[in-house]
């Protein structure tokens, strides 16, 4: 990983951080009803967003995230401005004009189909994308995303089923962030498997466990992954031991974890780099200062902008024949 | 004529040459079977899907959003009740993204009783879809509807549920589908697969085998959102779809025969959107009607209808609108004498009717 790249993914990450941090803080005031996010996972999240071939259609990959991606997306490209639109459910925001949740992406040019608030859903439709790109050829994969707790529902095993099917494996790049909580219950109280990709691998397609806050780590596997997954043409299963540093969401506070609790991949990648001399803790924190100076700016022209009229509630009900 | 089976078969093909479907898949919808009913014989785009309902609707939502055009079918109504939160997100898939993406998929499943099905292949799915909104809901009577609905549904841009009555599939129609050829015996050979004995002699006898569809299939369309006024009367409205239209008619005979009532019969054909005007109409034409459907009673589609004739033509009413459905039992039982203690049978509608028009405003 050259110097460039390092600390590109440095500067995605502090937007991320700092526009995810903003998104809490909202929570807390009349800017939002609602957060949830991916505070802890960037270092994996980010890399997976610029590794990606981002466009419309079957010669692209489409993504079938979860509600903890918003990393990703900003490394996709995404201007923060759109999910602070969202979270404060403005008619402006592009994802669902002030109907969802943050974190509830739909960008029919990156072939980022609607998020949805039910669990693991996405693992039973994510098949679907990926027999079309399977059919049309090219390198296109489907990459879909999810937590450690979901993958106790049926669709975890659907997705895995459809996609290892014998002459019929599917380019699907599995992706779960293994944050270790299902909101409060551990991992360790509702699985027996060492890891979840020991259930993947049951299913015969290749797997790997990763720690996920390191940055480089997570690069070079997901690298692999994709590069598997698009030469191959068949499913690749990576799980990616993260962080939660916000919990699970607003509803359970949104506060910053203890320091100490859970490792702060920002602040790892941070050291890192600080260590290797591509930059001082200075420049970091000015970085970083200056992204959370932004968010505020940002939020203050979102609050300017219209909320949605009672009457849109009858919009995009069907699509005109 | 064609049955049911072969009407949708035929719909399909037209689909899949002329409409761009891509993908006609389900249990056992691909060949050697092509459907337990049939239906998706000598298909060219059929595959069979591993036995998961939910994998089958998930697979659909994701072809629609990669710009496919599925057909997916679930093997019974009965087995679509585990699909109900993937059947909610289609729903409101377009919706949720402000427009961003819509489905154009059509899911396919036979519902309601009449064959002997027991608890598991008798269930009716109507009133609960239509409590799944971002749907259209088409149930066709005759071969020929349900041709012209299919070529409609998958016209759609929009998730459409096909339901159609499990049985009526081998029933023959009345009416030529246009382009079919007017000999039945040639239409079976030419588009009904061989059988066997066996799974064995089926795979045998269908090696090599390939249909020869009649050339002169059109786009013939039934558009959805439009009843039909199976018969003219002027005493009676019987509101209804499916099989019960088949019953409510032969019911009409009997109260015209042997009571000289008249009965308006209309098959509504399409659930939702569904033709207000045309029932409505009727109603206030004859100021009697009977809702009919074999759902079970609470929170039963025909309520809805109901209300809305209430609300839209209650000042022409002159007698007590009522709504006959199902028993308010758990399931249907297998004994022929359960199953007709639980679906309106002819005897009871024409008791029904009786009381509707022998009541004194």
């Amino acid at each position: 990983m050259d110097k460039k790249l390092k600390l590109k993914i440095l500067d995605i990450m502090i937007t991320a951080r700092c526009m995810e941090e903003r998104m809490a803080k909202m929570s807390k005031s009349a800017d939002a009803f609602f957060w949830l996010g991916g505070v802890g996972e960037e270092a994996f999240n980010v890399p997976l967003g610029l590794l990606a071939k981002v466009g419309h259609g079957l010669d692209y990959d489409f993504f079938h995230f979860h509600y903890r991606n918003g990393s990703t997306m900003v490394a996709m490209g995404m201007d923060p401005m759109d999910q602070l639109r969202q979270t404060h459910n403005r008619a402006t925001d592009p994802f669902s004009g002030g109907r969802n949740f943050c974190n509830h992406y739909a960008r029919k040019a990156w072939n980022v189909v609607p998020v949805t608030s039910t669990i693991q859903t996405q693992m039973s439709v994510a098949p679907g994308t990926a027999y079309a790109q399977k059919r049309h050829g090219g390198d296109g994969v489907t990459v879909v995303t999810f937590g450690d707790a979901g993958t106790a529902e049926g669709d975890f095993h659907v997705g895995l089923n459809w996609s290892t099917i014998k002459d019929r494996e599917l380019p699907v790049l599995f992706i779960c962030t293994n944050n270790a909580y299902g909101i409060s219950t551990h991992y360790d109280e509702v699985h027996g498997q060492d890891n979840l990709a020991q259930i993947a691998a049951g299913y015969g397609m290749k797997t790997k466990v990763i720690d996920g806050n390191d940055v480089e780590v997570s690069y070079e596997a997901l690298s692999k992954a994709y590069d598997y997954v698009r030469k191959e043409r068949k499913p690749f299963f990576l799980e990616a031991m993260v962080s939660r540093l916000h919990g699970h969401s607003s509803s359970s506070g949104g506060n910053r974890i203890p320091d100490g609790k859970e490792p702060d991949c920002l602040h790892a990648w941070r050291d890192k780099l600080v260590e290797q001399d591509l930059i001082t803790r200075e420049d970091y924190d000015r970085k970083y200062q200056a992204e959370t100076r932004r968010m505020l700016q940002l939020l203050e022209e979102v609050r300017k902008e219209p909320a949605p009229e009672p009457g849109d509630i009858y919009n995009y009900i069907f699509a005109s024949v | 004529m064609a049955n049911m089976a072969q009407a949708i078969r035929m719909a399909l093909h037209y689909g899949e040459e002329h409409l761009g479907v891509t993908d006609i898949f389900g249990e056992d919808v691909g060949p050697p079977l092509g459907g337990v009913f049939t239906a998706t014989q000598g298909l060219k785009t059929t595959w069979n899907s591993p036995l998961d309902e939910r994998g089958i609707i998930g697979a659909a939502i994701g072809l629609a959003l990669a710009g496919q055009k599925p057909v997916a079918e679930i093997q019974f109504g009965d087995y679509i009740f585990n699909t109900i939160d993937l059947l909610k997100l289609a729903g409101n898939t377009y919706w949720s993204g402000n427009g961003e993406y819509n489905l154009p998929m059509v899911v396919m499943t036979n519902v309601g009783a009449g064959i002997h099905g027991s608890l598991y292949h008798s269930h009716s799915f109507e009133s609960m879809a239509s409590h799944i909104p971002g749907w259209k809901i088409v149930l066709p009577s005759t071969p020929k509807d349900a041709y012209g609905l299919m070529i409609s549904a998958i016209k759609d841009p929009n998730p459409v549920m096909y339901l159609y009555p499990k049985m009526l599939i081998r029933a023959k129609g009345e009416e030529l589908i246009p382009g079919e050829p007017e000999d039945e015996r040639e239409l079976r050979r030419m588009i009904d697969a061989p059988i066997g004995a066996t799974l064995y002699d089926v795979i045998e006898a269908r090696d090599g085998w390939q249909p020869s569809w009649p050339e002169g299939l059109t786009d013939y369309s039934i558009p959805i959102g439009k009843a039909k006024i199976v018969r003219e009367g002027k005493d009676l409205t019987i509101v209804t779809y499916a099989r019960h239209v088949i019953l409510a008619r032969e019911a009409a005979k009997i109260l015209e025969n042997d009571l000289g009532i008249s009965v308006e019969l209309i098959d509504l054909r399409s659930l939702y959107p569904w033709d207000r005007e045309t029932v409505f109409a009727s109603v206030r034409k004859t100021g009697r009607c009977l809702v009919l459907n074999e759902d079970t009673p609470v929170t039963n589609y025909g309520e809805h209808i109901l209300h809305h004739i209430i609300d839209n033509c209650f000042y022409e009413l002159v007698a007590k609108p009522r709504v006959l459905a199902g028993a308010d039992v758990p399931a249907i039982g297998l004994s022929a004498v359960l199953e007709e203690a639980s679906v309106p049978q002819i005897a009871d509608i024409v008791h029904e009717a009786v009381a509707i028009t022998t009541e004194e405003p």
